[in-house]
């Protein structure tokens, strides 16, 4: 081929010059750092609490996972973050809402991102969580244990925030047409925690949650079958699939409230029941208040 | 007066060791060590008397010699250790009965230390996430080692109330690991492929073979009558403690990891047993603070340390 070009291969070619001023320094930087992160995971060199948290891998994987979520889907707009301590222990006591616990999830990352402190929210979540594949898992490396007193204690005592949804099931599993009514409270048994560590209780209000899923019915059958405490029927889940697993991009508020403090309590007040009731029902109380204030002012359900 | 020390199970590991620290410490003239099988290492400044705890012989041992302190050491883990499960339960259940059987009518005896496991605690999705010393299993053990750990805490507690005037010192360790020790826990993470449960990640903690003997030293020279949790400071995640000695991990739904465990395990490589597949689940982590306290000695290694010590001794044994 006498005709044949001859291609350059370094010299004047502008492409890879413009390549590599594009990279540095800045984001040369971040890719070694991404590099360095994953050749520390894969050795196993980060260290996590007695819980099992693993605040690295919670940062930087999981909450970055859901952040979207937060930012462009749900749209949060967190109030009330003066109400939640920097550096001590506090018992932040929501509602619950919208089949799968996403109100959980946002209100961790609203504290995490929002807080001027970036606290950890420490949930405690029913024993199903943890008897579970996979969920277990990833509630433990994300901070959180057992609803029971120990851990509720432990972690109070050691200036964590902790997280209580006491409506439990009853509460995401609710059908829509109970929305933003509070289900009974347990046992007040978080408030018994409070006392015992003279944290201050934070009664929380989620409003937007209860609209990602409307549950229209709950399918006992299906839900005794599967052992599920509820098997939820929505406009879209099951008839649309995997699809119908797309939550409606509803427009939240968390408002975290003025606390409720228990110090001023004496030593043994958390085995006086008559007073565990009554601060259990203040807290709700609270609760149900904010929420409607919340629902008075939101203007359109997905505004 | 000197003491007399009486150790059981000198013959493995953690026996031998504790009965040749106790027989370097002045304030004990004499220390008796008890097993079935000689020791393979030789025992200086011992006295081994091969004798099995089963068999009320031991009585006669503990009388003539006026024995004053019992450690019983001989709660055997895996059943390949003793040839067999029901061996192993006959050693651990009835030699335990007849070696308090025996204590009890020694009047010379006046302290036992006993080392128990952490394993009597169970573990499984309803357990807080710390043990303190009186907290019950949520998960009560049915099978192996951790039953038979329950059962001889019970014969022991039996024992404390029968005879009052010993002081009995109980202590539930956690996974004892290190350089010289073999368990079923060193022969897991030394497998080349190292099977986990799908979905799950276990919490560990370890405590190193010297902190574990130390602690076991001091119960016999301080007389500390008590339970208690012996553990590092610290956890691994069972993910984090494979990454660790660089091996491969495959995961395997629950429904097969306990077949393919028991074909590994027939293949005389490890023990699989419910417990221990429950632990490798769940996990299991311990309040060590009153052993802290009352003992005045804080573990010198922590659970990631202790771990890194028996990652060494594994690289230097290839090299």
């Amino acid at each position: 081929m006498p005709n044949a070009k001859i291609i350059p291969i370094h010299g004047d070619d502008p492409i890879v010059p413009r390549l590599v001023a594009d990279l540095e320094p800045d984001v040369m930087a971040r890719l070694m750092e991404f590099w360095e992160f994953v050749q520390r995971r894969l050795a196993g060199d980060y260290s996590v609490d007695d819980f099992g948290f693993d605040p690295e891998f919670n940062d930087k994987v999981l909450m970055a996972l859901v952040r979207p979520l937060y930012k462009s889907w749900f749209r949060v707009e967190a109030s009330g973050l003066e109400n939640v301590p920097d550096q001590t222990g506090a018992l932040v006591v929501a509602n619950h809402s919208g089949v799968i616990a996403f109100d959980a999830v946002m209100t961790q990352l609203a504290l995490l991102d929002e807080h001027p402190a970036h606290r950890h929210l420490r949930m405690l979540g029913s024993d199903l969580v943890f008897q579970s594949p996979f969920l277990g898992e990833i509630a433990r490396k994300a901070g959180h244990t057992l609803a029971c007193h120990p851990d509720a204690e432990r972690l109070l005592g050691d200036g964590e925030i902790v997280g209580v949804w006491p409506e439990g099931y009853k509460g995401i599993g609710k059908p829509f047409a109970e929305r933003y009514k509070l289900q009974r409270f347990g046992r007040g048994g978080f408030v018994a925690a409070a006392l015992r560590t003279k944290t201050p209780i934070i009664p929380t209000a989620i409003v937007g949650a209860e609209e990602t899923y409307p549950m229209i019915a709950n399918a006992t059958v299906v839900a005794r079958l599967l052992g599920l405490p509820y098997f939820p029927i929505t406009p879209t889940f099951p008839l649309l699939g995997p699809l119908g697993l797309i939550p409606l991009p509803s427009k939240w508020f968390i408002h975290f409230g003025e606390p409720i403090h228990t110090d001023q309590f004496p030593e043994n007040a958390a085995d006086d029941p008559m007073l565990v009731f009554d601060l259990t029902d203040q807290v709700r109380e609270q609760i149900q208040q904010t929420l409607y204030r919340l629902l008075m002012q939101r203007t359109s359900v997905f505004g | 007066m000197g003491r007399i020390v009486l150790v059981t199970g000198v013959s493995r590991y953690l026996g031998g060791q504790i009965a040749r620290i106790l027989a370097k410490d002045p304030s004990i003239d004499q220390v008796i060590g008890v097993d079935v099988i000689p020791p393979k290492v030789k025992l200086s400044q011992m006295q081994f008397v091969r004798a099995d705890i089963r068999n009320p012989v031991i009585a006669k041992v503990l009388g003539e010699a006026g024995v004053d302190t019992v450690v019983h050491m001989g709660v055997i883990a895996t059943p390949r250790q003793a040839g067999g499960r029901a061996t192993m339960k006959e050693i651990n259940v009835i030699g335990t009965m007849q070696l308090l059987a025996a204590c009890q009518r020694t009047p010379s005896v006046k302290a036992l230390v006993v080392k128990s496991s952490a394993s009597v605690y169970g573990s499984g999705p309803k357990d807080p996430a710390m043990f303190t010393e009186e907290m019950q299993p949520r998960h009560t053990p049915r099978s192996g080692w951790a039953k038979d750990s329950v059962e001889v805490e019970g014969f022991v507690r039996g024992f404390a109330r029968r005879r009052p005037d010993v002081a009995v010192t109980t202590l539930r360790f956690a996974n004892i690991i290190g350089p010289g020790i073999d368990t079923a826990m060193t022969t897991y993470f030394s497998l080349p492929v190292i099977p986990t449960v799908l979905g799950f990640d276990a919490r560990l903690q370890f405590i190193h073979e010297d902190d574990g003997l130390e602690f076991i030293k001091r119960a016999v020279l301080g007389s500390y009558a008590g339970t208690f949790n012996v553990a590092g400071s610290g956890i691994l995640m069972l993910s984090q403690a494979i990454r660790r000695t660089g091996h491969k991990r495959v995961s395997l739904p629950e429904f097969l990891f306990m077949p393919v465990g028991r074909s590994i395990s027939s293949a005389g490589l490890i023990d699989f047993t419910t417990e221990q597949v429950r632990y490798l689940t769940f996990g299991r982590v311990l309040d060590t603070s009153l052993a802290q306290t009352t003992f005045g000695h804080t573990p010198m290694y922590s659970t990631p340390q202790a771990f890194a010590s028996f990652l060494a001794r594994r690289e230097v044994s290839v090299a």
